[in-house]
């Protein structure tokens, strides 16, 4: 089972694309004004370092 | 919309806006579709572009034109300042456009050339035929359309997937992302007719900081750190807000712009059957400077004129199309992100020391273009010390 998840915090995002550019496994999509993780997302915090308002966290449960 | 066009647009900012205007002016089915409901807004851009640039491609029009820019303030790590002039010998500096009023702009050109234009409207796949683009899903108001075409165009800019969906790995290297805040701040006491950029890895980590005005004491006050120097508690904005609070105290917010900048080198290929990729979805922005307004325009119109030509002959596989990549590598553009990512890899790692001595080397120099190539090549006459840290750089200068 998957014990980690990526957070996008809503109210923080800007939905700016950068995050999306960088994933290595295409696992964002920026859908105009907000942005959507799929399954594809390994956790990998990379997304979450670039990130310029810190809207992302990768969680540990 | 129609089920079938000639070329199919998905981005409607500069970049696409160029590729259909330049085919639906030479008679192409040409269908543009935009997922924002608004075309250039939000903004992503600091909104400069050098003059020459642009009047390549339009004629400026005060409707879209913030500032005439004059001259240029570069300011060390240690706060020495210096001032570049270029106009004082002649020369022609830059703008500082309104990219909400530019990009409608050049996508109003394009419709009014004949092309079909969509807002909020978003490619959500490709449609793939024997391994090749054949069109794109798009979702608009809750439905779906299948729309076909002879080439797609992928001018989907930074948050690109198009291309990636089609097969072709885009991903940007984190380091080489210039993730990026800026405030347009009014109240603010700036000369209007300079822009300001500040080195030093206090200020902007493997990056810069910049105030471009827009007039009346308004400017685009930004900055861009390499991706590797962010993280929590030392994002761009962090920077940004720890510069605004030493800077421009009284200076007031009216809007917030983030974004994401790619400094990497330019996707491998940017043609495959059937589809080319301009702009920033190609990875082609200056990986000095960021700026990729000019470079967007300039594939976007050449896969325009490639699309025309290929659509005539009856041919477009990815060898009738390699061309256009072909001739944007060749270019002036081209070379100029060559030569600039060698440099680039040099520079984002030099200290503040090494960064002073360079400011410091570039005051003393009389500079009549204003052009990385010409302030590279003085500076290595002017600081031969410098010669030994840019030796790599001789062969790309
Ligand atoms: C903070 C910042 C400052 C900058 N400053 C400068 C500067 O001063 N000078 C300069 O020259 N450049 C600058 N740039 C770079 C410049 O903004 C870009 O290079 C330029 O906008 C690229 O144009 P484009 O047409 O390739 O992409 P964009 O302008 O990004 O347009 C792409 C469009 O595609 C749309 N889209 C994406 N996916 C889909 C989809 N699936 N379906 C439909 N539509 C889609 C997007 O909504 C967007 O409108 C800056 C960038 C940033 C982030
Ligand atoms: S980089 Fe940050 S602000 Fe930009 S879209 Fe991704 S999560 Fe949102
Ligand atoms: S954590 Fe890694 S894989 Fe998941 S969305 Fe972010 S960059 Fe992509």
């Amino acid at each position: 089972m998957n014990l980690t998840m990526l957070n996008i915090r809503r109210d923080i995002c800007g939905y700016c694309g950068a995050c999306v550019s960088v994933c290595p496994e295409g696992a964002l999509e920026l859908i105009d004004a907000y942005l959507t993780v799929e399954d594809a997302c390994i956790n990998c915090g990379i997304c979450e370092k670039i990130c310029p308002l810190g809207a992302l966290e990768v969680i540990k449960e | 919309m129609k089920r079938q066009y000639d070329m199919l647009v998905v981005g409607g900012g500069p970049g696409g806006a160029f590729a259909a205007k330049t085919a639906a002016e030479k008679g192409l089915s040409v269908c543009l579709v935009e997922k924002r409901p608004a075309i250039g807004t939000p903004v992503r851009c600091a909104e400069g572009i050098g003059k020459e640039l642009l009047t390549d491609f339009l004629p400026p029009d005060p409707k879209w034109i913030s500032t005439d820019i004059e001259r240029a303030e570069l300011v060390a790590p240690d706060g020495f300042s210096m001032l570049l002039e270029p106009s004082k010998a002649g020369n022609e500096v830059g703008y500082i456009l309104d990219r909400k009023v530019f990009d409608r702009e050049l996508v109003w050109k394009a419709a009014e050339a004949g092309t079909e234009t969509y807002v909020k409207a978003r490619a959500t796949a490709p449609i793939m035929r024997n391994g090749a683009v054949a069109g794109a899903v798009i979702e608009q108001h809750g439905k779906k359309y299948e729309i076909n075409a002879d080439i797609v165009i992928a001018a989907d800019g930074i948050e690109s997937k198009f291309a990636r969906w089609a097969g072709i790995d885009t991903t940007v290297p984190y380091k080489e992302i210039e993730t990026c805040a800026q405030y347009l701040m009014t109240g603010l006491p700036i000369d209007s007719k300079r822009t300001t950029f500040y080195l030093g890895n206090e200020i902007a980590p493997a990056g810069y900081l910049w105030v471009f005005p827009k007039g009346d004491g308004t400017a685009n006050v930004g900055i861009g750190i390499g991706g590797d120097k962010s993280g929590d508690g030392h994002r761009a904005k962090d920077y940004l807000d720890r510069f605004i609070a030493q800077k421009f105290p009284n200076g007031k917010t009216i809007e917030l712009i983030i974004g994401g900048v790619s400094v990497c080198k330019p996707l491998a290929s940017t043609v495959a059957d059937n589809m080319m990729i301009v702009g920033d979805a190609a990875r082609i922005s200056d990986p000095i400077t960021g700026g990729g307004i000019y470079n967007a325009m300039y594939t976007g119109r050449l896969a325009g004129q490639t699309a025309i030509a290929a659509i005539e002959a009856g041919d477009t596989s990815r060898e009738a199309l390699m061309p256009y990549d072909t001739t944007w590598r060749a270019s002036k553009m081209g070379k100029a992100i060559e030569r600039n990512y060698a440099i680039k890899e040099v520079f984002t790692r030099l200290n503040d020391e090494k960064l002073n001595s360079i400011v410091h080397s570039i005051s003393k120099i009389n500079l009549e273009h204003f052009s990385t190539l010409t302030l590279l090549k003085e500076l290595m006459k002017a600081n031969p010390s410098l010669l030994l840290e840019l030796r790599h750089l001789r062969s790309v200068l």
